[in-house]
């Protein structure tokens, strides 16, 4: 299939940014849609252009590197992937497509569609963890039996691969999704109970000061993430950060 | 005499890490804040160490190629983690645990450095639940554990098919913590360009600022190379993008020995290349080969009709079909290892009877699956008289169940429903056993220089076992690499910083600068993937699933004459001070190719056959094992540990002979 990429180029930070033109041909439905971006990065270096800046790696939707805005979807069309998976076969000969990069005040751009998103870092750094050192010397694993569906419930929310979606597709660009996910985790097991209190404030507090906007519960991150990470999460850590509040 | 002293403490095998640990040199508390030790990679080695270093009271410094050090690719594993736990009490130990590892290896590891990792494995899952990782549980809330591919007891720890992404966000949370106290400094989108060496001692590293461009000189007083394995030498592999030797490769230029470089494991279960855009290929967890059943038509006509749209898998006849691993390996059918199910699928394929329009494909069956829970899932649910569509809706409930969210991927990248008709798969590059040589206590030949996890070479001999590789990745860099490197440092406790306006960092920054600008300048026309595309082909025909001394005397010459036309030819666009991807792949393909070439004089030199080490012409040529793989113990029961002298070609050969005390050297029979 031949298309038409409208893509975000922009040089650097500071730069101001546009849309340029690329039409793509000879286009196979069975190519991932970064693939296609590899085709077209090597004609423009034949060529003697500038080829187009992504994030990309592991290339099977679990390092949380890709992070495109396509047709004004994280991610693109197609739920419960990330933009590794999304294959050409997926789109029409003769579409048009937009990509763009994550557009959240937390995250600037650095090149093109490549975005910082190391406010992420500095949110688990405040408190997402569990306060044990690595000696080996801990208790036996079994001496702490967690009931299955504790133990689920937390396995879902530590699925989320980090990669922001949440936040690009939100209208206020929050991070409540990312957040809570951790605070989730880490809550619903004996071990990170502890903290509780103190990890949810901080972390908060870190998601504040880095400049992410509120949540309005309009849930258009769940929809996008492509972990499915559940809004309960939200509602819990709202919760929590009320109890903390009030506990301090 | 040999130089390769691999310092395996006196003493019976059980107690040797204990006495080495008793009797190894501490720092104080004190002296450890004046000294500083960098660590290259975040994966489940380079994470875990750098954590556990910092909290032992070292100053850190990390760095990782991507945005955050969450993404290493050790997030990707998926299917477990073993550890001699016996929570089953199906009789595992250390000792089972140790020997199945070594045999699994074909006998090409070091006994005592897998009986530590071996003994060291429970206490990873303890340390791990302690972190918060949400291990797979029952209903009595206690650890559940799954079977996987060569051994007889079930000690594989899990999260779903997510095992990798779990343990890797448990030592991040760990490094993380460690961030927020100021002991770790993590450098997110940097690359590790040189080793800089100070009286024969590694004192620190230049780096290249990916965001910026801006080449940085960073000291220690040890430096820990963590940066994964270097499949993608085969341009398509299960490895990301970005991984790649280049940390490794710079170490070995600069006196580090390279170990076994030709040993890869080619996983079998693999989704089929499917065009010539394809960058990656993506592995099916192995834990499919319990259900699935493998094939190919016996027939060159339904092979022929398949490919052309004419005939549909399901539409051959059970006797028209060969199920050629039960046919060749009835004693352990579609489970034999990893080495032998991806040689017996080559076997097919290289026979004519590939599946798909490539030829380069066979068949993972559910069918029957479907059919035996179905039939199971009726009886359960009391119905005594299934209908046809009963038990064809009830057996794909059970295989949901059990493998849903791998038929999904399979599904979304392949547009075909494996649940209708059988999966297409083929081997495909993913794991490298080979890497930096290390002794006892993984420091490389260069004093003060250390290599842990998948970037070392010490655990898993010419093969390794399904869950193996994130128990060494976490025991080298939580419990063996604190104690190590602590007793090399001892002697560093009045050595002070060590400066970096000095002559070794002058000069090593300059050869970086040096071969960068050299990429940019060059007015080539081809890209950097063209290369890395080429050398891919010429390594997976003559040094993948089975070699031969012709092809790979080939391979060498043609490495070489890629090589040439590669600084001769190669386009890099853009400037050197900025972010530019392109950049930063000219200079991992210029690596891997230097090191595709030592992996196939490796290859040339071991002229046996040995776990993922195929030679054509080391095979049994008669009796039961007729066809099989021939190890040669005579001459090749050793460690090859090559040392750089300028080039490739030229790489000095040191042997490390391996002594096996403890365990009895056998033929690996799976018939």
């Amino acid at each position: 299939m031949n298309l038409t990429l409208k893509i975000w180029r922009q040089n650097g930070p500071n730069d101001a940014g546009k849309i340029v033109d690329y039409p793509v041909t000879d286009i196979s439905g069975d190519m991932s849609f970064l693939e296609m971006l590899d085709l077209l990065n090597n004609q423009l270096i034949e060529k003697g252009e500038e080829p187009v800046a992504f994030d990309h790696d592991c290339r099977e939707g679990i390092c949380g590197m890709c992070s495109l805005h396509i047709n004004g979807e994280a991610h693109g069309p197609g739920r419960g992937i990330t933009t590794c998976q999304l294959h050409m076969r997926s789109f029409n000969d003769g579409e048009t497509i937009y990509i763009e990069p994550w557009r959240a005040k937390a995250f600037p751009v650095v090149k093109d569609l490549v975005v910082d998103r190391s406010a992420f870092d500095r949110i688990i750094q405040s408190g997402g963890y569990v306060s044990v050192n690595t000696s080996g010397n801990t208790q036996d694993a079994n001496a702490i039996p967690i009931p299955k569906e504790d133990a689920d419930k937390a396995f879902d929310a530590a699925t989320c691969i980090g990669c922001g979606a949440c936040v690009a597709t939100c209208k206020n660009s929050s991070a409540m999704l990312f957040v809570s996910a951790k605070v989730s985790q880490l809550e619903l097991l004996p071990q990170g109970k502890i903290e509780a209190n103190q990890r949810v404030i901080n972390m908060v507090n870190q998601m504040d000061e880095e400049g992410f906007g509120n949540c309005t519960n309009t849930g258009a991150c769940e929809v996008e993430c492509p972990k499915g990470i559940s809004l309960e999460n939200i509602a819990r850590m709202n919760r929590s950060f009320l109890k903390a509040s009030l506990t301090k | 005499m040999s130089e390769l002293d691999a310092k395996i403490p006196e003493g019976p095998l059980a107690d040797k890490w204990t006495n080495h640990k008793n009797k190894i040199n501490l720092v104080n508390p004190a002296n450890k804040r004046s000294i500083d030790i960098i660590v290259i990679g975040t994966g489940l080695a380079g994470g875990s160490a750098a954590a556990s270093l910092a909290e032992l009271g070292y100053n850190v410094k990390a760095f990782c190629f991507q945005d955050s050090p969450r993404r290493a690719h050790s997030i990707a594993a998926q299917g477990g983690i073993n550890a001699a736990k016996n929570y089953q009490g199906d009789g595992d130990s250390t000792y089972r645990l140790f020997y199945d590892t070594v045999k699994g290896g074909d006998y090409r590891s070091r006994e005592a450095n897998v009986y530590r990792l071996a003994e060291v494995s429970a206490n990873i899952i303890d340390q791990c639940v302690a972190q918060g990782v949400p291990f797979a549980r029952d209903y009595g809330g206690l650890l559940d554990n799954r079977s996987f591919g060569g051994v007889l007891v079930s000690r594989t720890f899990y999260a779903r098919g997510q095992t990798g992404q779990q343990l890797l966000l448990g030592a991040y949370s760990a490094l993380s913590r460690q961030i927020a106290k100021g002991k770790v400094q993590m450098y997110n989108r940097h690359e590790m360009l040189d080793l800089v060496k100070v009286d024969g001692k590694a004192r620190g590293i230049i780096a290249r600022n990916l965001v910026t461009g801006e080449i940085e000189r960073h000291s220690a007083h040890a430096v820990i190379i963590a940066s994964g394995g270097y499949g993608n030498v085969f341009f398509l592999s299960t490895n990301a993008m970005g991984s790649n030797v280049t940390a490794a490769w710079k170490i070995h230029k600069k006196g580090a020995h390279f170990a076994n470089p030709c040993y890869t494991q080619i996983h079998p279960t693999c989704i089929p290349v499917s065009g010539d855009h394809q960058s990656k290929l993506t592995l099916m967890s192995e834990s499919l080969r319990n259900d699935g059943r493998i094939w190919v038509p016996k027939n060159k006509e339904d092979v022929e009709a398949i490919r052309s749209g004419k005939l549909k898998p399901v539409e051959i006849k059970a006797e028209d079909r060969d199920y050629y691993l039960e046919r060749r390996y009835p004693a352990f059918g579609n489970l034999v290892p990893r080495d032998v199910a991806s040689r017996a699928a080559k076997e097919r394929c290289d026979a004519g009877y590939g599946v798909n329009k490539t030829g380069q494909a066979v068949f993972l069956d559910f069918a029957s699956a479907i059919q035996r829970y179905g039939k199971e899932a009726a009886l359960a649910k009391g119905e005594h008289n299934p209908t046809k569509e009963q038990i064809l809706k009830f057996g794909k409930e059970t295989v949901s169940a059990k493998y849903g969210n791998l038929f999904q991927m399979y599904e979304k990248i392949t547009d075909d429903n494996p649940y209708e008709t059988p999966m297409k798969i083929f081997p495909a590059v993913h794991y490298t056993m080979g890497g930096v040589w290390v002794d006892y206590n993984l420091m490389t030949s260069i004093p003060g220089c250390y290599a842990l996890g998948e970037a070392n070479f010490s655990d898993h001999g010419a093969n390794r076992l399904g869950a193996s590789a994130l128990m060494q990745g976490l025991a080298d860099g939580y419990f063996v690499a604190p104690y190590t490197v602590g007793d090399y440092l001892a002697d560093d406790i009045r050595t002070g910083s060590i400066p970096t306006d000095t002559a070794e960092f002058d000069e090593a920054e300059k050869a970086v600068k040096e071969r960068l600008e050299h990429f940019i300048s060059n007015k080539g026309t081809k890209s950097v993937d063209h290369f890395h595309t080429r050398l891919g082909k010429i390594m997976w025909e003559h040094c993948g699933m089975s070699r031969n001394a012709e092809g790979l005397k080939g391979a060498i010459d043609e490495i070489q004459k890629l090589r040439a036309e590669f600084w001769k030819e190669v386009r890099v666009p853009g400037k050197l001070n900025e972010f530019n991807q392109e950049l930063e792949k000219a200079g991992r393909v210029a690596d891997l190719m230097e090191l595709g070439e030592l992996m196939c004089k490796d290859a040339l030199e071991r002229e046996e056959s040995c776990g993922g080490h195929f030679r054509e012409e080391s095979v049994e040529l008669d009796g039961e094992q007729q066809g099989e793989a021939k190890r040669d113990d005579v001459n090749y029961k050793h460690v090859s540990a090559w040392e750089y002298m300028g080039e490739p070609k030229d790489a000095k050969l040191h042997k490390e002979d391996l002594v096996f005390d403890n365990i009895e050297l056998k033929q690996r029979s799976y018939k």
